[in-house]
């Protein structure tokens, strides 16, 4: 069957030699081509940076979390370049764009997740709460305490219910009983799953659900009392029920905590995020209001992506 | 992120199947089928057919068989155990034993059989008269009617010379015959034979172990004195005091050496005025003393149940007791706790190495060309003969270690080495470093294994590396640095060459573990399973007595690795529950 296959390969390219093989990265120079001019993504993929166009609404906020210039390399690829945005404090922040345009490195770099990455560079710089978390001074593992963090798939650690929800305060150090049951209580609540759970603390993790698990590790992460949650496609792996759930809790969790989340769902960042940051190929494109960059954006850019005409 | 239909840019192109692609057989998989069946039914073929050969011969050694008396046709009588038959084409010479006037007609009689003859290997025992343990008898050597297996004959198993067939005559106490029917002779021995075998063992514990204790104090009070010679001088007070102290050790020690004497001549006073006369195939007559015999049945009188009594007595002496008649006889204890402990105290060794030296290449070491010759090494490590390791244990372990640790803390029993000699904990290290590439490998791929997306876990909520490593990593890869033990066990437990250099020993006059302090004495040689079996096979004298054996302990050794992984992969299986994800 492979010479086949081959075959068919060469006979294809034949008939269509302009395609190129079309990289992810490249989206635009692909068949369906945009209906009005995108001259700012085509600036981004000569390799310019376009400022970004930040909606006053986000500078009247009181920023809880502030990248400046914010650059990131891997190895020799940028993978950020410029981001130059504030967090505002208490919110929920969507971040939104096509695949590899870099949603996720900015929010690992906010909790210097990617330092254990090797061949990392960063340039700019990220405050939270006015302090530079790049300074020599600052401790990472205190850092990380501030911000709790919850991933794409979720990921409880093989052990309890009870041990998955207390770990941030087991590494402190914390041995008392009544401290320990008092957090995982207050935590499992917080994260809509104490009624579910309750019961059955001493059973593994691993027993749960998908969408209970990453609700356990939304527990985990408030166990911790966190000032800033970080929240990587925190649904993609989960059924709309539990997408469902997740979101109510994100409800009910702003006010207390600052939310920067990623997500690939339209519907989810109109649904729960305040304010929302489209992304391109490592750039800030737009940045405001949610309900503003869904339904009246500034640039066309994004109207086009918003709307589901490129991406 | 748009892919532009090929459709848009062209006419379609449609794709092209070849004829008959779907039905070929390499399509439907068949034969991989039939190749990876086949090369799992070789495997264990392969396996299965060592493990039954071993277990058969192993598990058939101890059955008690029944006594024939064969008479030959140039009138030799022998009596003993078949332990085996076969087919051969007889030589010339073959015949030369035979009655000349019946030579010729035999000679017809096989060469009409097409030149074949089957023959048998009897037991025939009774060294000490015909100094032969077996003898091959034809089965055209046998007489007319010569074959048969009498009521009476006796099998006597002997703490030396090794087995003993014959009839028995009179039941003799204090040299007078007290009993003269075969019946009556018999039940006298049944009834005595118990008290003796209770004397001698009375007799042995006091051999071995009052007076065993009793040197081990005269030794200590020797050492105490020599010690003071050494550091203080022979001029000293405190020499002169310890010389006072091993003086009076002495002289109680002499005493008690005594009374233990006395007692065992009292004991062996007793004893001796049992034994039997058993008058054996040949119509010699020979006396054996009741305290020399270990074990002694009337074959074939014998039910099953009977039977099956002598065969787990015999196991169970040889799961228990100590050999004798250099090895081939008596019992593998020894060798099955130096076994035992050895292993032990190599997984203790090599697990905490091992881990720690895969924990930093895996978690800590940059990747690189220096970490990449690291992991190279140890793996070629795996590569090196066993014996070379052996070489090395001997010559660093034993020679370069124990000969400082000697100088050190034992110089007062130089020149006589305590640590600078094979020992159990020379083996012992000798083979952790034997299977350490084993653990190595084996742990850094159970790290490996562990999911990434877990370790960030840790790490966002504000975990250190080593708390990482110790709460998160370590216990998710423990089924698998299990896996590496289990292996390295294995490889170890049966392990022979090495240790032949570094402490093992045909005959170790004390076990490693016993009750005077420290208690374990990791300085002792010991005696080891494996190299039982290499001394069975092809250091003893009587080989074709020992060839049974070698089947036995091999099973048994087998066995005692099957237990040892058994347990191991029962705790593995324990840790691994904990993992198990049981989604929705």
């Amino acid at each position: 069957m492979p010479d086949t296959r081959t075959k068919d390969t060469t006979e294809l390219a034949g008939a269509a030699p302009a395609r190129p093989a079309a990289p992810s990265m490249r989206p635009l120079e692909s068949g369906r081509v945009a209906s009005r001019p995108q001259r700012r993504l085509a600036a981004i993929q000569r390799g310019e940076t376009p400022p970004c166009e930040t909606h006053e609404e986000v500078l009247a906020e009181r920023a809880e979390l502030v990248l400046q210039g914010f650059g990131l390399y891997y190895g020799e690829v940028k993978a950020l370049d410029s981001v130059t945005m504030a967090v505002p404090w208490g919110k929920v922040t969507a971040l939104i764009g096509p695949s590899g345009c870099g949603k996720s490195t900015l929010v690992r770099s906010v909790n210097r997740i990617n330092d254990l990455i090797d061949g990392v560079r960063y340039e700019g710089d990220i405050l939270l709460e006015g302090r530079s978390i790049f300074d020599p001074k600052v401790d990472v593992i205190e850092l990380r305490k501030r911000m709790g963090m919850i991933f794409q798939k979720p990921n409880p650690f093989p052990m309890s219910i009870y041990e998955n929800v207390v770990y941030p305060l087991r590494i402190d150090g914390e041995r008392n009983r009544a401290r320990l049951d008092e957090a995982c209580e207050r935590a499992l609540e917080g994260a809509a799953l104490w009624d579910e759970a309750k019961d059955r603390l001493d059973q593994s993790a691993l027993s749960l659900s998908g969408g209970q698990q990453q609700r356990l590790c939304i527990a985990r992460a408030l166990a911790g009392d966190p000032e800033v949650l970080l929240m990587d496609e925190p649904c993609s792996a989960l059924d709309p029920i539990a997408t469902g759930r997740i979101e109510e809790l994100i409800e009910s969790l702003k006010g207390r905590y600052t939310m920067l989340m990623v997500t690939h769902n339209m519907q989810q960042a109109t649904r729960t995020s305040d304010y929302t940051a489209f992304m391109y190929l490592g750039r800030l494109v737009e940045y405001g209001p949610t309900w503003t960059i869904f339904s009246n954006p500034r640039l066309p850019e994004t109207e086009d992506y918003v709307t589901g005409r490129f991406g | 992120m748009v892919d532009a239909p090929a459709t848009r840019r062209g006419a379609p192109v449609p794709r092209r199947r070849r004829a008959g692609g779907a039905t070929s057989l390499l399509a439907t998989g068949e034969p991989m089928l039939w190749l990876t069946g086949g090369g799992m039914l070789i495997s264990v073929a392969m396996i299965v057919g060592l493990l039954a050969l071993v277990a058969y011969q192993g598990l058939a050694t101890f059955w008690p068989r029944p006594i024939v008396r064969v008479e030959t046709l140039s009138g030799d009588v022998l009596m003993g155990e078949v332990t085996r038959r076969d087919a051969y084409e007889p030589g010339e010479q073959a015949f030369h034993g035979l009655p000349v006037e019946l030579a010729p007609a035999v000679r017809a009689v096989v060469k009409a059989e097409g030149g074949w003859d089957r023959r048998r290997l009897v037991r025939t025992g009774n060294f000490e008269l015909t100094g032969e343990h077996f003898r091959w008898v034809s089965d055209f050597e046998i007489a007319p009617g010569g074959e048969r297996q009498p009521e009476w004959a006796l099998l006597f198993e002997r703490r030396a010379w090794g087995r003993f067939y014959g009839e028995p005559r009179r039941f003799l106490v204090d040299g007078e015959a007290v009993a003269t029917e075969p019946a009556a002779v018999w039940a006298r021995f049944e009834e005595h034979h118990a008290p003796v075998r209770r004397r001698w063992a009375e007799r042995r514990a006091l051999e071995i172990d009052d007076v065993g204790e009793i040197n081990h104090r005269l030794e200590a009070a020797r050492l105490a004195q020599r010690t003071a010679e050494l550091r203080q001088g022979p001029e000293s007070r405190a020499f002169r005091e310890a010389e006072a102290r091993f003086a009076a050790t002495e002289t109680e020690v002499d005493e008690e050496f005594a009374r233990i004497r006395e007692r065992i001549e009292e004991l062996d006073r007793e004893n001796a005025r049992y034994a039997i006369a058993v008058e054996t195939s040949a119509g010699t007559e020979q006396e054996l003393s009741l305290a020399d015999i270990v074990r002694a049945y009337p074959a074939n009188q014998l039910g099953a149940l009977e039977r099956a009594g002598v065969y787990l007595s015999r196991w169970w002496e040889f799961l228990s007791a100590d050999p004798r008649e250099a090895n081939s006889e008596g019992g593998v204890f020894p060798a099955i706790f130096g076994t035992v402990v050895m292993t032990l105290l190599m997984a203790l060794t090599v697990l905490p190495f091992g881990v720690l030296a895969a924990l930093y290449l895996r978690e800590y070491a940059k990747a690189g060309l220096l970490t990449s010759a690291v992991r190279i090494a140890v793996n070629n490590l795996a590569g090196v003969p066993s014996i070379v390791f052996g070489v090395f244990g001997l010559g660093f372990f034993c020679y370069i270690v124990g000969g400082q640790i000697d100088q050190l803390f034992y110089a007062a029993k130089l020149p006589s080495p305590t640590f600078g000699t094979g020992g159990i904990l020379w083996a012992s290290l000798t083979l952790a470093l034997l299977t350490l590439p084993v653990v190595i490998v084996a742990t850094e791929e159970a790290l490996a294994a562990v999911p990434g997306s877990m370790r960030e876990g840790s790490y966002a909520c504000g975990a250190s590396k080593w708390q990482t490593i110790r709460r998160i990593v370590l216990p998710r890869a423990m089924p698998g640095i299990m896996t590496g033990m289990i292996l390295a066990m294995a490889r170890g437990a049966g392990e022979v060459a090495p240790l032949m250099l570094v402490g093992a020993v045909k005959l170790a006059p004390e076990l490693p573990v016993d009750g005077i302090f420290p208690f374990l004495h990791a300085e002792r040689s010991f005696m080891h399973l494996g190299f039982h079996i290499f001394d069975l096979g092809f250091q003893s004298q009587n080989s074709e007595a020992a060839k049974p054996m070698v089947y036995t302990t091999t099973l048994l050794l087998i066995s005692i690795i099957a237990f040892l992984n058994l347990a191991a992969i029962a705790l593995r299986t324990r840790l691994r529950r904990r993992f198990v994800a049981a989604q929705f």
